[in-house]
């Protein structure tokens, strides 16, 4: 029930600081967390939000600083002694195991079972509970969780949290891998678990979230608090962006360069199909073009993307890239051709995390660092330094490893790769997904740029304000086909989304 | 194996993305899963019989030769059975076969048979056992606590037990005299020797231990991603102890019975046990990064090799012939196991 004593919160943190070897994430931060609230922090990448959230939930050991629960001075030695005490967390990378089942993953570290004896028949009714109340009764919970997308991992990882009897869930940029359809589910269960007095602590970069959902902001910059407990609703936008930037950033989408009439078609896909996915996907991009595609997640418009990579086979039609024909199943040939692709999940697809940042961005490009077989690991960084420079990656270091960096700054590195490579035809799957607002203004500008210099760049985003923003034209794809495609600038959001939603209806 | 995603799949440039709900054809599907795998080892193990059949006629298609077959193949199956959950949990242990070798040079002192006579000769029971854990608990604190690769660790102790065995039993074969335990495992139930129900009842117990435990389950997953696992709130650490026990326990039980069979200890015993180990588990379908194990693969494994050495036996044929056969089903194993196998390419 809700606890009416509002002298005592839930959660109460002071001072904290945490260092890495040689980084020092936190420097001091305070949190103040109610029951029943949802309580939203900010920051920009990097600023130590995931540090924060992984010392609340016993990954991380604080090197200083006070925690007290339920108005008694704890500590929180391992993650089994947090989910004790009744906080559960949904990390930002996606914390499931692909070789078992979605049910398996669900009880994992807390199976149903007696006397070691697993009881699965229980676990797989209590999952389907759990996916029902999360409106996603269409998954089984004997699938493995390998085969399913990003979007659906996440939603598993969502049922583990409330699969806990909790007092705190914290969220860890819980959207930045699902669509409209699904944020507005995540809310409901939100908001369902705060009317049983459950306090949840709420990560996102998109602000407009957080003015839905929130109750109240604490505001972190380069590992300290700048503000705690500002309303969530009431707080002015620019406020909040020089609190977390410490300067004025406008959220806003760089201007549109119009297509000169003669520009060449870089790339030309004509009745793309992959069974069982997408049918008859026709598009081309001429040079300087930005073309989005929006949908809802699992419409398939990753897969048209990978597909047009050569990393899935079609099963029909064909993609050519400067009016020669690719080899279909083939990334070398579309490599070739000079295509690049910035996948979605980043961290199973895209990078290697245990090695420097500056082997990852030239990763597709490093046979050109090479003389004679011998590679030159200096002119590798210092390139490499000049992207990350440019892509304001912080800390703008080419020899961390890749997975010490932040969220956010992962996603750049990814960018940069393709920067570096040149591509003719650059495919983006949710570039700026975890990515805060001041780097996101970067990051469409960057987008911008490249196609002004004569990239043709195909966009999926389940922002749909992102690829109206940035797109030339949208495509809006709906189980597997083109529902319709129009100029930007002749469709709005609410256009879109009634589109969308027809599509998922047909 | 530390952090799984990580494990890169060549440049990323030709590095497909994970296929997200793939929807294969039912054949395919049936082939890749654990039913499918199995199949394709019974038919394995089929054609090898036909072939010992043939060749071999009633030499080898006879009620005493299978039994020798399942003999033979007993020792080695308790061994690998312990090892398919070290390496489903993503770790490796080289010293099994010379852990074996110790336990039995352990309980085949003179000293310890003299108690077991005063005693009771389950002593000599229970000591390989006690000799098996010791190590696996060494091998697991040091792996586990010490971030010591398992690579190394377990090589480690490969070399120190067979040199422990060889100073106490100053690399004499030592000889088992003790009646009650002679009597205990070379005794038969309904016809069958006791070797062959330790093996069948390992094998049962593991694999329940394995499919229907919290134990099993969470083995898996610290395979499959150890620090999604971590994160769940599974002590990692402190399992992988547990897992290196198991194997260490049942290195122990093969040293029993290897005790029984030989009625010797000798310091010899287990010689490259560890890589036959390795081969049966693997050609059974476990997964050698870890994150997917099969304990009735592992047992046809077994079944496989000891089937094979027997027809090469029973024809009169070289050694050297059976080795490369040996290593041409191993190829050919692995290599249908990549086919069928579906995931994978995501860093799995
Ligand atoms: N294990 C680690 N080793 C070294 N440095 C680390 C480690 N984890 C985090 N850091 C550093 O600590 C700082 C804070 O990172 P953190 O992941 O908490 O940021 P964040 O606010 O969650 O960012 P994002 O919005 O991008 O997710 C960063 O500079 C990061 O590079
Ligand atoms: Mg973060």
């Amino acid at each position: 029930m809700i606890d009416d004593d509002h002298s005592a919160p839930l959660l109460r943190v002071h001072g904290i600081t945490k260092s890495f070897a040689g980084v020092q994430a936190l420097k001091g931060v305070d949190l103040e967390v109610r029951a029943a609230e949802v309580h939203c922090v900010l920051g920009q990448n990097g600023a130590g939000k995931s540090t924060l959230i992984k010392v609340l939930s016993g990954v991380h050991q604080p090197d200083g600083g006070v925690i007290e629960w339920q108005g008694e001075q704890i500590s929180i030695a391992h993650p089994v002694a947090a989910l004790g005490l009744g906080i559960a967390t949904m990390y930002q990378e996606l914390d499931v195991v692909d070789g078992l089942t979605i049910a398996e993953n669900i009880f994992l570290g807390h199976e149903r079972s007696a006397g070691g004896m697993l009881k699965v028949a229980e676990a797989n009714r209590a999952t389907r509970e759990l996916l029902l109340r999360l409106g996603h009764g269409n998954l089984s919970p004997s699938t493995e969780v390998g085969r399913l997308s990003a979007a659906n991992k996440q939603i598993v990882s969502m049922a583990r949290a409330l699969s806990h009897d909790t007092k705190l869930i914290i969220m860890d940029e819980p959207s930045a891998v699902l669509d409209s359809e699904e944020v507005r589910n995540l809310f409901r269960v939100i908001r369902e678990l705060t009317s049983q007095g459950v306090a949840v602590v709420y990560i996102s970069h998109r602000l407009e979230e957080i003015r839905q959902i929130g109750d109240r902001i604490t505001v972190i910059k380069d590992g300290r608090s700048m503000a705690v407990g500002l309303s969530a609703r009431e707080t002015p936008t620019p406020d909040l962006i020089t609190l977390m930037t410490g300067r004025a950033v406008a959220n806003v989408f760089p201007a549109r360069v119009p297509v000169p009439a003669d520009a060449p078609v870089l790339i030309d896909v004509s009745d793309l199909t992959l069974r069982g996915q997408f049918t008859n996907v026709s598009l081309s991009v001429r040079a300087g073009e930005i073309v989005g595609l929006a949908g809802l997640v699992g419409s398939g418009r990753s897969e048209i993307l990978e597909t047009i990579y050569g990393a899935r086979k079609a099963s029909g039609g064909q993609v050519s890239v400067g009016g020669t024909r690719l080899k279909p199943g083939s990334v070398r040939s579309a490599v070739h051709a000079g295509i690049g692709l910035a996948p979605e999940e980043r961290k199973s697809q895209g990078l290697i995390l245990d090695e420097p940042v500056y082997r990852n961005v030239t990763l597709s490009t490093f046979a050109r660092f090479a003389r004679g077989g011998f590679l030159d690991e200096r002119r590798e960084r210092q390139v490499s330094l000049e992207q990350m420079q440019a892509l304001e990656l912080r800390p703008a270091v080419p020899e961390r490893t890749t997975r010490t960096l932040s969220g956010g700054n992962q996603q750049k590195v990814l960018l940069a790769r393709w920067l570096v490579h040149g591509t003719k035809v650059l495919l983006l799957d949710e570039p700026t997904r975890g990515v805060d607002v001041g780097a996101r203004a970067e990051i469409y500008a960057l987008i911008r740029q490249l196609a002004a210099a004569g990239t043709a760049i195909i966009l999926v985003s389940s922002e749909i304000e992102e690829v109206i923003g940035l797109a030339d034209r949208v495509l809006v794809i709906g189980d597997g086909e083109v529902l319709s495609t129009t100029y930007a600038h002749d469709i709005d959001e609410r256009g879109v989304l009634d589109l969308v939603m027809k599509g998922a209806a047909a | 194996m530390s952090e799984q995603q990580t494990v890169p799949a060549g440049p990323a440039s030709t590095n497909p993305p994970a296929a997200a709900e793939e929807r294969p054809g039912v054949v395919r599907r049936i082939l890749s899963g654990s039913a499918g795998r199995n199949l394709g080892l019974v038919i394995a193990l089929v054609l090898l019989v036909i072939v010992g059949t043939i060749t071999a006629g009633d030499r080898f298609a006879s009620y005493d030769n299978f039994l020798t077959i399942l003999r033979l193949a007993s020792i080695i199956g308790v061994i690998s059975i312990g090892l398919t959950f070290v390496i489903t949990a993503g770790g490796i242990d080289l010293s099994v076969g010379s852990v074996m070798g110790l336990a039995t040079v352990v309980a085949s002192l003179a000293a310890v048979q003299a108690a077991a006579t005063q005693s009771s000769w389950l002593l000599m029971v229970l000591i390989p056992i006690g000799v098996g854990v010791a190590a696996g608990l060494i091998n697991g604190i040091v792996i586990a606590y010490g971030n010591v690769v398992a690579f190394m660790a377990t090589l480690a102790m490969l070399v120190a037990a067979r040199g422990l065995a060889e100073l106490i039993s100053g690399r004499r074969t030592q000889i088992v005299i003790e009646t009650g335990f002679l009597q205990f495992t070379r005794s038969s139930i309904i016809g069958v020797p006791l070797l062959i129900w330790i093996f069948l009842v390992v094998a049962i117990v593991a694999w329940f231990l394995l499919n229907r435990t919290t134990f099993g389950r969470r083995t898996v997953a610290i395979g499959g991603n150890r620090e999604a696992s971590r994160l769940a709130g599974i002590r990692v650490k402190r399992h992988l102890v547990y897992v290196y026990v198991l194997s260490g326990l049942t290195a122990g039980i093969a040293g029993i019975m290897m005790l029984g069979r030989t009625t010797a200890g000798t310091s010899t015993h287990g010689t490259l046990y560890e890589l036959d180990a390795i081969a049966a588990v693997v050609v059974g379908g476990t997964l050698l990064i870890g994150g997917r194990g099969t304990i009735v693969g592992t047992v046809l494994g077994v079944l496989i090799f000891s089937t094979l050495t027997n027809v090469f036996t029973q024809n009169n044929l070289d050694t050297s012939v059976q080795a490369i056969t040996k290593g041409l089903i191993i190829v050919i194993a692995v290599l249908l196991q990549q086919r069928f196998a579906t995931r994978g390419s995501s860093g799995n």
